[in-house]
């Protein structure tokens, strides 16, 4: 009986790309208005760069290019994991998901929005850490190194807003940061993101491909010349086979939460 | 503009479970262009759940849920609701006119911002994080978000809890003018002069069933209680062996009587007590009946 009433009430459509917009532009104000998670994101990366990359390493070039290129994936890890861990686990939680999904909001523009913040802050904190490593650092690129590799950086976000994802739409609003710390942390040592692996025990490097940060970590490596020598493409292939699990369960359970 | 009477929402035997609670048993409920639905019930009675099944939050898990004739979620109905939830868990850092703007963006022909701010009544706090907002100014905002889109039915959870008298006058009227230009109103409340005040129609929810449904009037009437009060040498024990009288209270020198027949009681009060004076008979308001409604269904 609706059918006609359904097409002449709303004739025109609104227009996605600005709603597109105006997401992702919120959700980036929203994130930078909340010091308990822009500081620490925007801040320790560069912090721990120049702790372990510049101050304890003076002169060896060798490391201070590796840890340039691992610094600059730990930098990732943080804005997708924590806008999305926990910045879902708070919305889920108070309803403000709900109300977006009663809204008609366009599809996907909550997590596109998302994952256009964690690519940004990204994009920030690898300019940070690459001025750092230009003038103090002793690290030299050409520059379509420098470019590649904040590339790497800005579409690494993807594996880690899924986890990010998986764990917020499960994670209770309080747990959640203390869950997230909990990954994000020992993922960065066990991927050889602070030293080398080869400098750790051996069974840490033998189970380091579980993690996607290490995947990510070897791509970045390959980039500026310092790579292990291995084939990139099983590297975009185990991120993308992470991300799609991650998705594939944080669907189904965000389906059931309300 | 007069098509008042067609059916915008409809629950048909509506059922749904969480575990081994049975949150609403096969519910019935239509809500029609132009008029206003007031869902009346204790916490946990099954109101916010049945809303929910109207927004296509929640599947039914017997019986139908329909919005403009289709099952509810589409994103064609949603762009024809407003929706104003318990919780709303709108962020904190973001400012009142920015929150307006983005909802806005979901819609082909919104308001404009000052329509939205000026119907809701918070036109003065356009530059203002959410977060730093009181509670009730909270609740006027999210009404802001809930009809920034011309919705053709609005569901409001408890819409004017937290506001004080003013600001709970001004959304009322809101809500009479959007009703007036014939949008359908789905309205949870505590407050039964609310209902009073709104509804066209009353459904009142225990328990997860409705039982009862009509106009206030109709609702009322069910219960055909009226309280008796007068100044009487009578003792309320001999007034409480009437067969007619359900409870007798003394407060001060007067006398209160429940009944259901205060004719007959009236009749013999003045027979026993010539002297009797200040005599009052009122019917229950919408508060009384819906206490003594839910308590038959426990």
């Amino acid at each position: 009986m609706d059918a006609s009433i359904a097409m002449n009430d709303n004739g025109s459509a609104p227009n996605p790309t600005l709603a597109y917009a105006l997401e992702s532009k919120y959700e980036f104000l929203r994130v930078l208005r909340t010091p308990a998670f822009a500081f620490p994101t925007l801040l320790f990366p560069p912090m721990f760069y120049l702790l372990f990359g510049v101050l304890l390493n003076r002169g060896n070039a060798n490391a201070a290019h590796y840890l340039f290129a691992t610094y600059s994936v730990f930098g990732v890890m943080a804005p997708s994991l924590f806008g999305f861990g926990v910045g879902v686990a708070i919305e889920r939680e108070r309803g403000w998901l709900s109300l977006k999904r009663v809204a008609p909001m366009p599809p996907g523009a909550y997590l596109l929005a998302k994952m256009a913040m964690a690519a940004l802050f990204a994009l920030i904190i690898y300019i940070v850490l690459a001025i750092m490593a230009a003038t103090l650092g002793g690290v030299s690129l050409a520059l379509g190194q420098w470019l590649l590799l904040g590339a790497v950086a800005t579409c690494g976000v993807l594996p880690f807003c899924a986890l990010g994802l998986m764990i917020g739409s499960r994670a209770n609003a309080s747990g959640a940061p203390a869950l997230v710390n909990l990954i994000y942390l020992p993922m960065a040592f066990l991927s050889g993101l602070w030293m080398p692996l080869n400098l750790l025990p051996d069974f840490i490097a033998r189970v380091a491909p579980l993690w996607p940060a290490y995947h990510l970590a070897q791509l970045a490596l390959a980039t500026i010349g310092r790579g292990d020598g291995s084939a990139p493409l099983p590297h975009v292939a185990a991120l993308l086979g992470f991300t799609a699990i991650c998705f594939a369960i944080a669907r189904r359970w965000l389906a059931r939460a309300t | 503009m007069n098509q008042s009477g067609e059916t915008i929402a409809q629950l048909q035997g509506a059922s749904k479970r969480y575990g081994d609670v049975l949150a609403l048993d096969q519910v019935d409920l239509d809500v029609r262009r132009g008029e206003v639905q007031a869902l009346l019930g204790p916490n946990g009675a099954g109101k916010t759940t049945a809303i929910s099944l109207l927004l296509g939050l929640l599947r039914p898990d017997a019986g139908s849920a329909m919005l403009f004739g289709q099952s509810p979620g589409s994103l064609t109905a949603r762009s024809r609701l407003g929706a104003m939830l318990q919780t709303s868990g709108v962020p904190d850092t973001l400012t009142v006119g920015e929150l307006v703007t983005l909802f806005r963006s979901y819609y082909a022909q919104p308001r404009t911002v000052a329509d939205c701010v000026a119907l809701a009544g918070v036109g003065d706090l356009l530059r203002i994080r959410y977060g730093r907002l009181s509670g009730g100014q909270q609740r006027r905002v999210q009404f802001a978000l809930a009809i920034c889109g011309r919705p053709q039915i609005l569901f409001l959870d408890e819409p004017t809890t937290g506001l004080d008298l003013d600001a709970r006058e001004t959304m009322w009227k809101t809500i009479r003018q959007l009703v007036a230009e014939s949008c359908a109103v789905v309205l949870t409340t505590h407050y039964l002069e609310e209902a009073e005040a709104l509804a066209d129609h009353v459904s009142v929810l225990a328990r997860g069933r409705i039982v009862a449904a009509g106009s206030v009037q109709q609702v009322r009437a069910r219960v055909a209680q009226r309280r008796i009060r007068c100044v009487s040498r009578l003792s309320e024990e001999a007034i409480g062996t009437w067969p007619e009288v359900r409870s007798v209270v003394r407060d001060g020198e007067r006398i209160e009587i429940v009944t259901d027949l205060a004719e007959t009681v009236v009749r013999q009060l003045l027979f026993e007590d010539s002297e009797l004076s200040e005599l009052e008979v009122r019917r229950a308001g919408l508060a009384e009946a819906f206490v003594e409604i839910t308590r038959e269904a426990a």
